[in-house]
């Protein structure tokens, strides 16, 4: 199973689209670790800057609709080689969020109240989280304030995280 | 309690259902293009399954970038190729015979009423037009689709959208479709499906419906559905008469995956599509619709007139009507891309190639690179397109362009006067 836990990156926007994630041209590639670099290079968000924000972060917090638009998984992967195993949003495109599961990560749903607590307390300072799959709990703390936050989650979606993805549990299975 | 067509689709494709509201379905197609596809292929050999589940089942077209422009899409053709061929995949379609896939493999008559559909594409909802759930997935859920048949879907909720009414002149089914995505929003119809019906959806052609169904998707739908009727038999006659011994009886088998009266539904909205004007995007959102009248002195750089939205031969009819006779402004670029070969040599026939080329425009090959900035039409930083496609996203079609979907017709009228104008026009 995949580790889920590091600093936080915020992405204050709703509706950021797999075309700003993984960029179109860069769908030529045919391994993942090559859509390293590439990572939001068109994401549209004043003060993100892809050069300082991407690399000592692990883990996504942004809005709504996050994933949306095209199928491409390269997304999950560009997240997954540079180290990103989570997103928590307040929503998700299903395709997305699909993936993310199907490629044993995590695309955690929290309710538009918690999200907008948690970018008011936390998006300004330097956070770190830490999510219990099993027990649907995540831990979230600053250098001033920490908590724990309840989620919920389908049992399927937590077996394929346990079981490292879709393909072997659908191999075994049917 | 009566059904829906998806749940009436899931309820006779069902395999298990492993967790409440998981359902895994049998699938009568998985669908299969260059870009997607070959890492699913790579993946697959190297666990040591490169195996398919039917190959008959499975249909592969090279369409997003074509011919190959460099070193890196000719090998994600060769990939595909090689795997289609070793698989004994005989409905592979290559350079000379290749088209954008959601106008090839309805016109090859892959799709039938009933079907359960998926690729690794998100415009596959297209194919829900001729009554079939048709769900875009990523690459893991195309593999086990090739490996085994099936796919994982959560419980499906529908939206019943009515389209009531006639079009105005200068108004058509893409312009229906942005209308309801504005309503809709991006995120509007997320984790459900949309059903499109009314009376305005009867009196529509397939390629029409094919167009609605194409952009479900953009308010987040899983599919569009349509429910089969005589078009949807007219269009299936020459793939399905062996099958049957009329159409009427044709019609009578799928009526097993039409709604019924009694079906309970998540959301009903009504639409008078008399009421729609010529609509156009702006900004990056799909659902960020506006009438072209508010926007008509915006200039632009690039016309593009294809994709699977609307690259089909009513598509083409509709902006060469508008185009005869006439050139495009000075300082646009404008490009036509016939979605299959079967299109194109139609529009061979009918002389709309050759009004297309009169005025101006560039004809391409079945391809569908342009509308994400792959190939064929990229646009440079600060340009602006006018563009038939689905998808206005920042960066869509090239670092820095903006993107303003509109319909073929707009799209042509626009061609004309290197600004974004009503084919209303050009009407006579």
């Amino acid at each position: 199973m995949k580790e889920f836990k590091g600093k936080v990156l915020f992405l204050d926007r709703s509706d950021i689209n797999t075309d700003e994630i993984i960029p179109a041209k860069y769908l030529t590639e045919n391994t993942k670790e090559a859509l390293k670099p590439y990572l939001m290079e068109d994401l549209n968000l004043e003060g993100f800057n892809t050069d300082n924000d991407i690399d000592e972060n692990s883990i996504i917090i942004t809005r709504a609709n996050f994933g949306c638009g095209s199928s491409r998984e390269h997304a999950p992967w560009a997240l997954e080689v540079n180290g990103y195993n989570a997103v928590i949003a307040q929503s998700f495109a299903r395709i997305f969020q699909q993936n993310m599961f199907n490629c044993g990560m995590a695309a955690i749903e929290l309710p538009h109240k918690t999200i907008d607590y948690i970018f008011d307390k936390y998006n300004s300072k330097a956070t770190n989280i830490e999510i219990d799959i099993k027990n649907c709990v995540i831990f979230i703390e600053s250098k001033t304030k920490k908590e724990k936050i309840e989620f919920e989650i389908s049992r399927f979606e937590q077996e394929l995280i346990f079981s490292g993805g879709w393909v072997e549990y659908a191999d075994n299975n049917y | 309690m009566g059904k829906t067509i998806v749940e009436k689709i899931f309820e006779s494709h069902l395999v298990d259902k492993p967790y409440e509201g998981i359902n895994i379905l049998k699938l009568d197609r998985v669908f299969c293009h260059e870009i997607t596809t070959p890492i699913a292929i790579n993946d697959l050999v190297l666990k040591g399954k490169d195996r398919v589940f039917d190959p008959d089942k499975i249909k592969a077209v090279i369409d997003h970038v074509s011919p190959a422009k460099d070193s890196k899409t000719a090998l994600q053709g060769k990939i595909i190729r090689e795997w289609a061929k070793r698989h004994g995949i005989k409905d592979f379609f290559d350079i000379g015979q290749n088209g954008v896939c959601h106008a090839l493999f309805p016109e090859k008559g892959f799709v039938i009423p009933g079907h359960t559909i998926i690729m690794g594409d998100s415009h596959t909802c297209t194919h829900g037009a001729f009554g079939a759930f048709a769900a875009g997935v990523g690459t893991t859920d195309l593999e086990v689709g090739i490996l085994k048949g099936v796919c994982a879907f959560k419980d499906p909720l529908t939206i019943k959208i009515e389209l009531s009414g006639n079009f105005a002149q200068g108004v058509f089914a893409k312009d229906a479709i942005l209308h309801i995505i504005r309503k809709l929003t991006v995120n509007g119809a997320t984790n459900r499906v949309i059903e499109f019906t009314g009376n305005a959806v009867d009196n529509m052609s397939m390629d029409e419906r094919m167009t609605i169904c194409n952009m479900a998707v953009e308010a987040g739908a899983t599919s569009g559905i349509c429910s089969p009727d005589m078009t949807t038999v007219d269009y299936l006659w020459e793939f399905i008469k062996h099958d049957y011994e009329s159409k009427k009886k044709a019609l009578e088998e799928f009526s097993k995956f039409m709604p019924d009266h009694d079906a309970e539904y998540d959301e009903i909205l009504v639409f008078d599509v008399s009421e729609i004007e010529p609509l156009v995007t702006q900004g990056y959102k799909p659902d960020n619709v506006i009438e072209i009248s508010k926007i008509q002195e915006t200039k632009v750089d690039q016309v593009y007139i294809g994709s699977c939205t609307n690259g089909r031969i009513e598509d083409l009819r509709i902006a060469a009507k508008i185009l005869e006779n006439k050139h495009i402004a000075d300082g646009v670029r404008a490009i036509v891309s016939p979605a299959t070969p079967k299109i194109f040599n139609q529009a061979l026939e009918e002389g709309l190639i050759k009004i297309f080329m009169d005025s101006g425009f560039c004809v391409t090959n079945p391809t569908c690179g342009a509308c994400l900035g792959m190939s064929n039409g990229v646009l440079a930083e600060g340009e602006v397109a006018a563009s038939t496609t689905n998808r206005n996203f920042f960066g869509r079609m090239g670092k820095g362009g903006m993107v303003h979907l509109m319909s073929p017709a707009s799209a042509a009228a626009t061609a004309l006067t290197g600004k974004i104008t009503n084919s209303d026009l050009f009407n006579n």
